[in-house]
């Protein structure tokens, strides 16, 4: 059984008639880490607020575990599936970064050990131990983006969704966001992320589902979704493959959607080859 | 022109300096990139640039911030507005909350600053025109996702028609699309004499659009030099900070016993790369 699975999704803003998802189909499986790309104004968020019930369909349905969202509250549907904004000033609101994490999990119930544990946890996998006693609005915008992230970790809920998780953070951001996605998929929890970063998606995500205009129009392994072949189709939703896959073409590499797999097929192609005098 | 001289900020409450003796001049018709870690400094260096800190935000400054060679700390807020505009990383803050369509947040700006009416128009269409957000003129900002209130966002900051602009990761929400047409419009006023400074994470667009580039790290500039090569140097990865994709290939072909030609040929034929000549 699929954990996540939409129907026949049509959503429409009541407000200015905006059909921002046009017919979407999906299921995503236990434990899958799923990116979703699309262009500015393509319906991603609008699909993903529906895993939670923040958003309701304006037709067709979305299933959790088999059960129909439309008969389980947002804070049902808490404890299956958590959401993380765009934007971390939507969520934050608590005193302290401990207070701020401590939340959610309370919310769901947990105490005690359960509960200082999970908090413990979630600060570790963002890198905010330290600042446990800060008062959030004093971290700086990056930070309080994986203070956000921390804070839905926290919840220990079967699937994590991430709306643009890398946006405003360097290099090293990037990678934990990277490390707290690849622990979550250890954990056997399902990941999904919306993301303009075509880099993060190769290397973070087995599946990618390119959205156009409120409708899916390619979905498959990175392998698949940034190879030659795809390009029109990518650029059709304005997206172009990471420059390690543009690469990897025109040498004739093969697919090669991450800088690790284009260096593994040029070693490879060189191996045969006398060692370079350069 | 707008100069930074030795300018030393701290936020109102805070123990340590977030800027340290920070100098920096933006000529006419210059655009500078600013890169650095996550709290290095650039938003602080937008705010004070601006004229945002201290003046609304409170805090210390010292050293000073001089407008075509003239000390600024006398200008009050919307002196200081007249001419330097800054574009937030969040479109949220900077939205008006008041227009209800596009065209009117677009408007809103030249607007206030009570200019003639048909210039205003003129602005409008025109910042309109370079964004290619001409479908969502009669959308409510409030509505739109969060990319394209970012592309509404930054043409309301090209009606003001600054002379100096200040952009905080203009493209954060943008796809490549988005990017290109920042890009495209940075390029453009920058044509036109227009002073921009401008934080990116985003390295391949300030390789695309930048003359020169600084580093900052804990509020100190640890490189500044032309763009390309301070784009290439080493340090910068030593920093933490991302450096524009064709470098990284190369430096990581090398890192595996690669000679760096196996990669550069694909990389100078490549559009994407624009960080590589």
């Amino acid at each position: 059984m699929a954990e996540l699975a939409v129907e026949g999704l049509v959503h429409v803003y009541r407000e200015g008639g905006i059909r921002a998802v046009d017919g979407v189909d999906l299921r995503i499986g236990s434990g899958e880490r799923v990116a979703i790309i699309g262009q500015n104004g393509s319906g991603k968020t609008t699909l993903v607020r529906h895993l939670n019930g923040l958003l309701r369909p304006s037709e067709g349905r979305v299933l959790v575990d088999g059960v129909d969202a439309a008969g389980l509250t947002v804070a049902q549907l808490a404890r299956s599936v958590g959401l993380v904004f765009q934007d971390p000033d939507r969520q934050i609101f608590a005193g302290s970064v401990r207070a701020e994490v401590e939340y959610g999990p309370r919310n769901l119930g947990m105490r005690g050990e359960a509960l200082g544990s999970a908090v413990e946890s979630a600060l570790a996998a963002v890198g905010l131990e330290p600042e446990a006693r800060t008062n959030p609005y004093d971290l700086g915008a990056s930070r309080r983006k994986l203070l956000a992230l921390a804070s839905v970790l926290a919840m220990r809920t079967k699937v994590l969704v991430l709306d643009e998780p890398t946006t405003g953070q360097d290099e090293r951001g990037v990678e934990q966001v990277r490390a707290v996605i690849a622990g979550a998929h250890g954990e056997g929890r399902t990941v999904i992320a919306i993301s303009h970063d075509m880099r993060f998606v190769a290397e973070a995500f087995e599946r990618v589902v390119v959205m156009r205009a409120g409708r899916i129009v390619l979905d498959g392994s990175p392998e698949r979704v940034f190879r030659g072949d795809a390009w029109g189709a990518l650029a059709s939703t304005f997206l172009e493959p990471p420059l390690a896959a543009v690469i990897g073409e025109r040498l004739g590499l093969g697919s090669t959607p991450t800088d690790a797999s284009l260096i593994h097929a040029l070693s490879g192609r060189n191996a045969g080859a006398p060692p370079s005098a350069g | 022109m707008l100069t930074l001289e030795a300018v030393s900020y701290r936020y109102a409450g805070a123990t340590r300096l977030s800027l340290r003796e920070v100098s920096l001049t933006l000529g006419e018709g210059e655009v500078v990139g600013v890169v650095g870690r996550s709290e290095a400094g650039k938003s602080t260096l937008c705010l004070v640039a601006s004229g945002l800190a201290p003046r609304t935000l409170g805090g210390t400054l010292r050293g000073r911030v001089l407008l075509d060679g003239a000390d600024s700390s006398g200008r009050a807020m919307h002196e200081m507005a007249r001419d330097v505009a800054i574009g937030f990383q969040n479109p949220g803050t900077q939205l008006s909350g008041v227009a209800t369509t596009v065209y009117e947040e677009v408007a809103f700006g030249p607007m206030n600053l009570g200019i003639a009416r048909d210039e205003v128009l003129r602005r409008t269409e025109s910042s309109i025109d370079a964004l290619a957000i001409g479908a969502l003129r009669d959308r409510d900002p409030d509505l739109l996702s969060g990319g394209q209130q970012q592309l509404v966002a930054i043409a309301g900051l090209l009606a003001l028609s600054p002379r100096h602009l200040i952009l905080d990761e203009p493209t954060a929400q943008l796809d490549p699309a988005g990017t290109r047409l920042v890009s495209d419009a940075i390029k453009g006023l920058a044509g036109g004499g227009v002073s921009i400074l401008i934080v990116e994470q985003k390295v391949d667009l300030l390789a695309g659009v930048c003359d020169r580039v600084i580093a900052l790290d804990e509020g100190r500039v640890a490189l500044d030099g032309a763009a390309d090569q301070v784009l290439r140097d080493p340090a910068l990865h030593a920093m933490g900070v991302a450096e524009p994709s064709g470098v990284r290939l190369r430096r990581l072909a090398s890192e595996a016993g690669l000679a760096p030609e196996v990669i550069a040929g694909a990389l100078r034929a490549e559009a994407w790369s624009s960080a590589d000549g």
